[in-house]
């Protein structure tokens, strides 16, 4: 049996495209094999159905009176949610962009009908620590928002950047309105 | 310089690691070129099948462990959350729990193939020996194992597994008492099972380890039990046994398959879906289907000890089988009597292991002693005495000659003689 295998007639070297082609078929079938087994390892890993459902939050406005603020636990994160007062809409609004650190209108970071509410995310951008403002005995910086007692940094009351080592605004979760008096964050 | 190993490598990266660090070559030398005999029957498969399906349990292991919580408390509804809530989970668990039945399924077969064709006999005697103590850390990681789920057979097989060890004389209950970390089955147990199952494993890969190397010093045996005489009874490992390895790897593949897919509790059994309750026993205690014949010796001896000592004894007595079979000839294939014997034999631990899952009553009784006595009188009574009685069959020439001419010429060719193998 083995004799026959490389008998060629003409003298030309013995045709390996044959062999080449099985190689490769079954080598790709090896490489779909492993890939096919690595990813449910590796997706197992990515969070459960149990974390997921606990990734997204309801919360009730009603209580927050004008002018204050409250934190609500948001994946593991602070959210602040502030009522805001016309004033305060008013100053944010008219804020020039050109003053700002990292640009970005306030109308782009609230819902349109509901100025009022502001939701941002409760970590500075900086280094990571929670900043203080949200109690009105809370130091508020001079742009009236929040300040982080870290390194200094400062934000307005469009949780925009003003001041210190903060590279960005604080970052405005994704949230919806179910009703006028209810968010669901995330 | 001068002791650096000579690599034979063209590539340069693989030249330079291999010079420095001969992985390369050893694997070339143990696994590309090494001369196997040419006649294995797939029986020869199911070393290479219980070495992945080690590599399995250990991968699937590992991603269970980072969900699993090994405490009374927790250890039952993290078993359930990793079925039902992480992505992949029921796969991983799945995979886990059958793929224990599976590692038994086929080191038995594999262990029967040694039996058979008296892989045991010299030289092969330290790798039998070797492999007998892979099995002794296979079901110890194994009960530990089924202990996790803290299901109501975890916690009862562990109880009476636990307590067996009081049957040793003076020091009994101080074993058992520092093998609980209590005064029964408890956290403390739980928590240090956790531990030891996740270490066993790799414990068990180092003694694979020696067990192939002890057997590439001795070489293979093979189904005729006559030692490769020249290079025409052998073929290099690569390709003959890695294609065959993997055809016989999907099959192994699909029958495990079926049963992740389609019967993933069929194995099990359906109290160790009840939570572990110390104060409410089970009607039947049983433990899996692998330790069932084993369970089966131990119930059969009246005494306490001695049903200890009987199970023990059931494995211990592997591992001096080299000494205990006579017989100058291997291979089952030409010990006529022996080959029937060995039927008998299997038939005897099936039997051992239906006994094993029957609560202890009326003829199962009777049926788990009888077969446990001609368990023990097959190594220690028929072994001995048939090596010298039996009258085996001529051996052939060589792997290559595996048939004998008849004197004078016949219809067969003298020997079929195969050519000069290629080189690849």
């Amino acid at each position: 049996m083995s004799a026959t295998a490389h008998v060629q007639g003409d003298g030309h070297a013995p045709d390996h495209s044959k062999r080449d082609f099985l190689k490769l078929v079954a080598a790709s079938g090896a490489a779909i094999g492993v890939g096919s087994l690595a990813w449910p390892l590796i997706d197992s890993m990515n969070p459960s159905g149990d974390v997921l459902a606990l990734s997204s939050v309801e919360f009730d406005l009603a209580p927050v009176p004008l002018g204050q603020a409250v934190t609500v636990v948001w994946r593991g994160k602070p959210v602040f949610v502030r009522h805001r007062t016309p004033d305060e809409i008013k100053t944010a609004e008219a804020v020039k962009l050109s003053e700002l650190g990292d640009p970005q209108r306030d109308s782009d970071r609230v819902k349109a009908g509901h100025e009022q509410w502001l939701v941002v995310v409760g970590i500075c951008t900086h280094l990571g620590c929670v900043p203080l403002g949200n109690k009105s005995t809370d130091p508020r910086g001079d742009f009236g928002g929040w300040f982080c007692p870290c390194h200094g940094s400062q934000y307005d009351v469009s949780g925009r950047m003003r001041h210190g080592p903060a590279p960005a605004n604080l970052a405005v979760p994704p949230y919806a309105f179910m009703s006028d008096t209810r968010i669901k964050i995330g | 310089m001068v002791g650096l190993h000579k690599s034979e490598f063209k590539n340069p990266v693989i030249n330079w690691v291999d010079t420095r660090l001969p992985l390369f070559t050893m694997m070339t030398k143990e696994y590309g070129v090494f001369p196997t005999p040419k006649n294995f029957n797939y029986f020869w498969n199911f070393g290479a099948l219980a070495m992945i399906n080690l590599m399995i349990m250990i991968v699937t292991g590992i991603f269970l462990a980072m969900n699993y919580n090994a405490s009374t408390a927790g250890a039952f509804d993290s078993v359930e959350r990793i079925v039902r809530d992480v992505n992949y989970g029921w796969l991983l668990r799945y995979v886990h729990a059958n793929g224990a039945s599976m590692f038994f399924i086929v080191v038995y077969i594999h262990m029967f193939r040694g039996l058979y064709y008296g892989s045991y006999k010299k030289p092969r005697e330290l790798l039998w020996m070797i492999g007998v103590v892979i099995l002794l850390l296979m079901m110890a990681t194994a009960f530990m194992g089924y202990v996790l789920p803290w299901g109501q057979m975890s916690y009862w097989g562990a109880t009476v597994i636990t307590n067996l060890f009081s049957a040793i004389p003076v020091v009994g209950d101080y074993i058992v008492t520092l093998l609980w970390g209590g005064f029964s089955v408890d956290n403390p147990t739980l928590n240090r099972f956790f531990s030891l199952h996740y270490l066993m494993p790799f414990v068990i890969t180092g003694v694979v380890f020696l067990h192939v190397v002890a057997l590439h010093i001795t070489g293979s045996n093979n189904p005729l039990g006559i030692e490769p005489k020249s290079s025409q009874d052998t073929l290099p490992f690569h390709p003959y046994y890695t294609i065959k390895d993997s055809v016989g790897m999907c099959v192994y593949l699909m029958v495990f398959a079926a049963l992740v897919f389609f019967a993933p509790d069929y194995l099990g059994h359906a109290d160790n879906y009840t939570p572990a309750n110390p104060l409410v026993t089970p009607a039947h205690i049983v433990p899996e289907w692998y330790f069932l014949p084993f369970y089966a010796i131990l119930r059969s001896v009246p005494s306490k000890l001695g049903g200890v000592i009987m199970m023990f004894g059931s494995i211990a007595i592997l591992f001096v089988l080299p000494w205990l079979d006579t017989s100058p000839v291997r291979s089952a294939k030409f010990r006529p009597i022996y080959r029937q014997l060995m039927y008998v034999f299997v038939v005897v631990c099936i039997t051992l292991g239906v006994a094993g899952g029957k609560p202890p009553e009326g003829i199962w009784v009777v049926i788990g002693r009888v077969c446990t006595a001609y368990y023990f009188l097959h190594f220690l009574v028929i072994l001995p005495l048939l090596g010298k009685l039996e009258k085996p069959l001529p051996l052939p020439e060589s792997i290559a000659n595996p048939v004998l001419t008849p004197i004078g010429g016949g219809p067969l060719p003298g020997g079929a003689m195969a050519k000069p193998m290629e080189k690849m």
